[in-house]
């Protein structure tokens, strides 16, 4: 509920971030989740999930559609490869600019309304987009198959410089590949930065404002604010960070398929959110890591493993216990999300990072209650 | 002489038959506190909603400083400097006191549109300093980092006043701003819209409470049924016989 708090707080904030997110090959080791596919993943969705946060924690409009804007990012990304060069800086920014023109003109359709019709919406639009990916569009998406890098491709900008190659060429920047590791490093600084320029829009006039679009749209409107440019602008912001993330999906796999604008995309990313916590700066982060966790790790789990867990109990009760678990994990591993969602919008509706502050505040009981009232001019800016 | 700062004209209003407000003319002038009183369903709020854009009268019109203002938006007629307390608190429940009054302060400097994207909030200490000062006046200062929600229901009204004065608008619009609340608080909001009144801030106030109504108004309506049944000084109104039979035996009929 703090919304101010000093730039220096804020930037000492950031810098504990980006370590944390630069050592993630390090410290996710022991989870046997430091590998680059995965770690990539991690970071791309975490960003997908700020920008997600900027329009749906802020201002409370959900969207449906937003892994239309995933797709437009990963198709403009695997254009601009095939076309001038497998530098991915064209490619991102490329990718990240289309998105926002999708997003202008989808928010300036969807936000002519609000609440569950606004939800609607956007997701007939996505689903719009998704068809037509499959359908009419299939000239620029290569529909089923996807698109992809052939060796064949112009490349312009490439061409002028390299030589010619048999092979099919992996992606660059400036000679760093970004298939593996170096791809990480380079989606993690995307990261930090869109991170930062989410807590700026936190702590900005403008992210109140946006904030009291969620608390009263009504009573903005008789203080004299009209409220559709906000939205509209936090629309495309949000919009453009999942373009990015899109874009930078291609970067470390170049390859862009439809799937990825699915309606079941767009909903995991309001998954995220809501798991980790709506329109806090950690939370949709946190969902993000966990989710993409549990698809990768959770589902590879089979009765091999489960049977090593278990072999501390005597032989009935492990099949027993190996045969309840097996349900949750391995193909199962929607139920074990499921159940988990349920649990959290049930007993903590603020998210996980709810339940931490609970936990930090029952161990430092009075804190809250001293800061209160009476004490008059103590802040500290 | 008076410049007349808020002008309704031949305004008529139907609910599906119901006709809440018929042929009603108003004249408010600068500086004055003018109440409008009248027995429940009498249309007072439905005359609000027609001044602040929330509906459309069906025919006639209502002009503000000279400009006509029906079938303009909501917020462009807060920004031409109307300002209006519901009746039922509109406020910014999940925000915190404070930033519910710097809001209502951010909308005024800026206008109805300004992405300060990327100030932080703890420089703008000029609009922060004087959410602090309206609080302090009206009582809300030791409040003003708790959530909005968790205010009683009297404090919701003082912060919804406090959010309409940091915009210092030209014409405050009052629907029943001491209902709900206790004795004491009555009579602290009063004397706050009494220093309001000696800066010469034009006031419309709907009010029950006639101790209210008889401390602060210059000017009264008297509103049954949709209709203007009387209208003039308070001495006047207090003995008027049509008034005292509409709040009294208006149901009857
Ligand atoms: N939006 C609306 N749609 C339909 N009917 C309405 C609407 N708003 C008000 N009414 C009706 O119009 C009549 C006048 O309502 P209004 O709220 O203006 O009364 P009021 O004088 O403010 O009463 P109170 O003192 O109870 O607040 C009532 O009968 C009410 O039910
Ligand atoms: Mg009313």
């Amino acid at each position: 509920m703090m919304i101010t708090r000093s730039p220096r707080h804020d930037m000492m904030m950031i810098g504990v971030f980006a370590l944390v997110v630069l050592t993630m090959p390090i410290w996710l080791a022991p989870f046997g989740a430091a590998y680059p596919d995965l770690l990539q993943k991690f970071v791309i969705f975490g960003i997908m999930a700020v920008g997600y946060n900027i329009l749906f924690g802020l201002t409370g409009y959900l969207s449906f559609g937003h892994a239309a804007f995933l797709g437009v990012g990963s198709y403009s990304a695997v254009w601009m490869f095939k076309l001038f060069t497998m530098n991915v800086i064209p490619a991102v920014i490329i990718g990240t600019l289309m998105a926002g023109v999708f997003a202008v003109v989808i928010g300036y359709v969807c936000l002519r309304r609000s609440g569950i019709y606004f939800s609607i919406l956007t997701l007939a639009l996505a689903q719009m987009c998704y068809n037509l990916a499959y359908s009419v569009l299939t000239p620029i998406t290569n529909g089923e198959t996807g698109l992809q890098i052939r060796p064949t491709d112009p490349r312009i900008i490439d061409a002028m410089f390299l030589e010619p190659t048999e092979r099919v060429p992996t992606t660059t920047l400036f000679g760093i590949d970004m298939t593996g590791y170096g791809g990480f490093y380079f989606c993690a600084v995307a990261l930090i930065i869109t991170f930062f320029i989410s807590v700026r829009i936190f702590r900005s006039p403008f992210g109140l404002k946006l904030r009291a679009i969620k608390s009263n749209q009504n009573r903005l409107n008789y203080t004299g604010i009209n409220t559709r440019p906000y939205l509209l602008i936090a629309f495309v912001i949000s919009g453009m960070y999942a373009g990015l993330a899109g874009s930078l999906l291609a970067v470390t796999d170049p390859l862009a398929g439809a799937e990825r604008m699915q309606w079941t995309a767009s909903g995991e990313i309001v998954l995220m959110t809501i798991l980790g916590g709506a329109g806090t700066l950690f939370g949709p982060i946190l969902g993000a890591w966990i989710i993409k966790y549990f698809e990768n790790i959770f589902s590879a789990f089979n009765d091999g493993r489960l049977h090593e867990i278990f072999s501390f109990l005597p032989d009935t009760l492990e099949s027993i216990a190996v045969g309840i678990s097996a349900q949750f994990v391995g193909e199962g591993w929607h139920l074990t999300l499921g159940l988990m969602f349920m649990l959290i919008v049930i007993f903590l509706p603020g998210g996980l990072i709810e339940g931490f502050n609970r936990i930090v505040a029952r161990l430092r009981p009075g804190q809250a209650r001293r800061r209160a009232p009476a004490v008059e001019e103590k802040e500290a800016s | 002489m008076d410049t007349v700062v808020l002008d309704v004209a031949d305004v008529n209003k139907n609910f599906a038959g119901l006709q809440a407000l018929s042929n009603v003319n108003l004249k408010i002038k600068e500086g004055k506190t003018h109440a409008v009183i009248g027995p429940n369903g009498a249309g007072k709020s439905t005359l609000l909603n027609v001044c602040v854009g929330r509906l459309q009268p069906d025919t006639g019109s209502v002009t503000f400083d000279g400009e006509i203002i029906t079938g303009k938006k909501p917020y462009e007629i807060n920004q031409a400097g109307v300002a209006r307390v519901f009746q039922t608190p509109e406020i910014f429940a999940d925000l915190s006191v404070e930033h519910n009054v710097m809001v209502a302060a951010l909308a005024k400097r800026d206008g109805s549109f300004h992405p300060h994207a990327f100030r932080n909030l703890v420089s703008e200490t000029a609009i922060h300093d004087e959410a602090l000062a309206v609080l302090e006046d009206l009582g809300l200062k030791r409040m003003r980092e708790m959530k909005a929600e968790s205010l009683s229901r009297g404090d919701k009204r003082r912060l919804e006043l406090a959010m309409c004065l940091i915009q210092h608008p030209r014409l405050l619009l009052l629907d029943e701003p001491t209902a709900g609340m206790s004795r004491h608080d009555t009579n602290q909001t009063i004397d706050v819209l009494k220093r309001i009144k000696e800066r010469g801030m034009t006031k419309v106030i709907i009010e029950h409470d006639m101790h209210v109504v008889f401390s602060l108004a210059d000017w009264i309506t008297v509103l049954a049924q949709g209709a203007i049944i009387a209208e003039g000084p308070p001495e006047e109104i207090r003995g008027n016989p049509k008034v005292q039979e509409a709040y009294l035996g208006g149901a009857h009929e």
